[in-house]
């Protein structure tokens, strides 16, 4: 007995730095933000009790709805697309051949680049007058340009109009195809952010390969006596064994996109082309340190952390059935 | 990046034919290394070729000198840019922040791992809670004491959290300290030792492999980091290296792109070093995010 509570107060030492980390840098904040959402504060004054107001001019606040709307639908895009070119990669990277450590490397490598970095080659490659990527695309679309323009025109009778639902970037353009203007146009300044992102799908990558590593090989076996081929073996074998990492993967990638902030602020500064890139995080900083609107910053990031607590729940719940956990 | 992988021979995936997934593979390569590729070119090359209108893929000189005169860079638009001392105050935090944690997350760890006491659990159930807490959330008031300690403008702000612990770090460590096995504790508390000794003498020299991913990734995220920095930065002779990167950028045309580039490079070169002498190291820190155990 006397052993256990000396156990418990070594513990209580060992433990100590954590519960002063968790109380002042995350507890205190975190309550603090809460009470400082119903604020009107701007750190240079003590904070004034102002009730919902926040929370209700944030309702009425455009750039707020413009903000979420460009965050949710770059979340919708950024991580579904992750996670098919990493899973896909992974499957690829996980066969025996020769040289696979050398591709592995090359894949990976991209994903360590500082996102400052990263931002500066962004705005090189898409460059509008001196870009890489432009003047690759210029003579390819020429080419198809060939092919494309009267296939266009007959398509038009049909499935292309039904296109203007989907978001501008992914409509169906009648003419002539031209390089985008990824920097200046609003309908191609998203994707020049996704192209980014999955340049930097190596780091997801590696988990999933070190979930298939872990798919037991007898699983394999099995299922080829019973006749599977690639795909059903993918599908049936290495998809469900990976579920428990599809998961993780996902759930981080939802708190981590939610926030995106370092590349489309140095890319796009003040979410240029006509606020198409004003990214969630991008708005909640400019109240908090540009305008000084403290007390708003601190609705929109209890808000944000709202929904990120709904889509993780959400997640869990809809995967419970879905998700394949084996052993403990 | 050598996964262990040998011991299966009859392994399904070996490919019969691996031509076509060279074909693919050597395709896709091509296309993610490009960027970096053509980062790299565009720092060698004199100004004129990175804007020219038909764009010059190889560039008619090799020069190497773009990288020195990025550290001494100085124009009339954008001043004198002290790359130099970027580069000290990022080493410097970074030096602070991987000190930090890895002593800090260590110690709790360990208490997570190998200490019985009520409520542990529990505990470790809301630190792992804990992760789904977004930072901008904590922004403004983790500022506003920082503002009240007189800390803004300084490095403080940016390294003093990490000696205390994050749950991500308390995470992985005690997964590790998990995998030790318990008997080295036992035959250590019957010689006597006292819980910090065996911490100190049996655990922690044991877990080298797991404390060198720990410090890795926090040098990383140190390193990476931009957010952090602008908002407690406040002199420019304070900067990081991911602030300084900005100032090659005029906002008026006239941006020495091979000089940004160069830059560029210099901040990214580390942490590609860095990759390749601690291949392993990456490998299984990444391993265990990916939920192991």
């Amino acid at each position: 007995m006397k052993n256990r509570h000396r156990e418990a107060v070594t513990a209580l030492l060992f433990v100590s730095p954590w519960l002063i980390g968790f109380s002042v840098f995350l507890l205190y904040p975190l309550l603090a933000s809460l009470y400082y959402s119903f604020c009107d504060y701007s750190v240079l004054h003590p904070p004034v009790w102002v009730g919902s107001e926040n929370y209700r001019d944030l309702f009425h606040d455009e750039v707020f709805w413009r903000t979420l709307q460009n965050t949710g639908l770059f979340a919708a895009l950024a991580l579904p697309m992750g996670m098919f070119v990493a899973i896909s990669l992974a499957l690829m990277l996980n066969a025996k051949i020769k040289g696979m450590t050398i591709y592995r490397t090359l894949f990976y490598v991209p994903s360590l680049v500082p996102s400052a970095s990263l931002a500066m080659l962004g705005l090189w490659v898409f460059n509008g007058q001196h870009g890489v990527l432009n003047a690759v695309l210029e003579p390819l679309l020429r080419l198809l340009n060939v092919v494309w323009v009267p296939l266009a025109h007959l398509l038009n009778i049909g499935w292309v109009p039904l296109s203007s639902h989907l978001p501008a970037f992914l409509q169906f353009s009648l003419g002539r195809m031209a390089p985008p203007g990824w920097m200046s146009d609003p309908a191609w300044s998203k994707p020049a952010l996704l192209v980014l992102g999955i340049w930097g799908a190596g780091n997801s990558m590696v988990i999933y390969l070190a979930g298939l590593q872990d798919v037991p090989q007898a699983l394999y076996e099995a299922a080829e006596l019973d006749g599977a081929g690639w795909w059903a073996k993918t599908r049936h074998v290495t998809l469900p064994m990976l579920s428990p990492v599809i998961l993780f993967n996902l759930i981080m990638g939802i708190i981590g996109t939610l926030q995106v902030f370092t590349l489309p602020y140095i890319m796009f500064p003040g979410g240029t082309p006509a606020r198409s890139t004003y990214f969630y995080t991008m708005y909640l900083y400019d109240n908090a340190f540009v305008y000084l609107k403290m007390g708003y910053a601190c609705a929109m990031g209890w808000i944000m952390f709202l929904i990120i607590l709904g889509l993780t729940f959400t997640a869990l719940k809809a995967s419970e059935k879905r998700v394949h956990y084996s052993g403990g | 990046m050598a996964v262990a992988l040998k011991h299966n021979h009859r392994d399904p995936n070996r490919q019969k034919n691996p031509v076509l997934l060279h074909a693919a593979l050597i395709g896709l390569s091509f296309l993610f290394t490009f960027p970096l590729i053509w980062m790299l070119l565009t720092s060698v090359k004199p100004l004129e070729e990175t804007m020219s209108t038909n764009i010059v893929w190889i560039p008619s000189r090799i020069l190497l000198h773009n990288y020195y005169d990025a550290f001494v860079y100085h124009s009339d638009k954008l001043g004198y840019i002290p790359f130099l001392i970027y580069g000290r105050n990022t080493l410097l935090v970074c030096a602070l922040v991987v000190a930090g944690t890895v002593c800090s997350n260590a110690l709790v760890a360990y208490a997570f791992a190998r200490l019985r006491w009520p409520g542990r659990e529990l505990a470790f159930s809301i630190t792992l809670a804990t992760m789904m807490i977004p930072f901008p959330v904590l922004m403004v008031p983790i500022y506003a004491l920082f503002k009240n300690f007189g800390w803004i403008g300084t490095f403080r702000p940016l390294w003093v959290p990490a000696w205390f612990g994050s749950a991500f770090n308390i995470f992985l460590l005690r997964q590790f300290f998990r995998t030790i096995p318990f008997e080295l504790s036992e035959a250590a508390r019957l010689d006597g030792c006292s819980e910090w000794e065996i911490f100190r003498q049996v655990i922690l020299p044991l877990a080298k492999p797991a404390l060198a991913v720990v410090a890795l990734f926090s040098f990383m995220g140190t390193w990476n980091d931009f957010l952090g920095p602008m908002i407690y930065l406040v002199d420019q002779k304070t900067f990081t290296l991911g602030l300084g990167l900005q100032a090659y950028q005029s906002q008026h045309g006239g941006t020495p792109w091979n000089l940004l580039m160069a830059a560029s490079a210099m901040v990214m070169l580390p942490i590609i070093l860095l990759f390749f002498f601690a291949q392993k190291q990456f490998i299984q820190g990444i391993a265990v995010t990916g939920l192991k155990g």
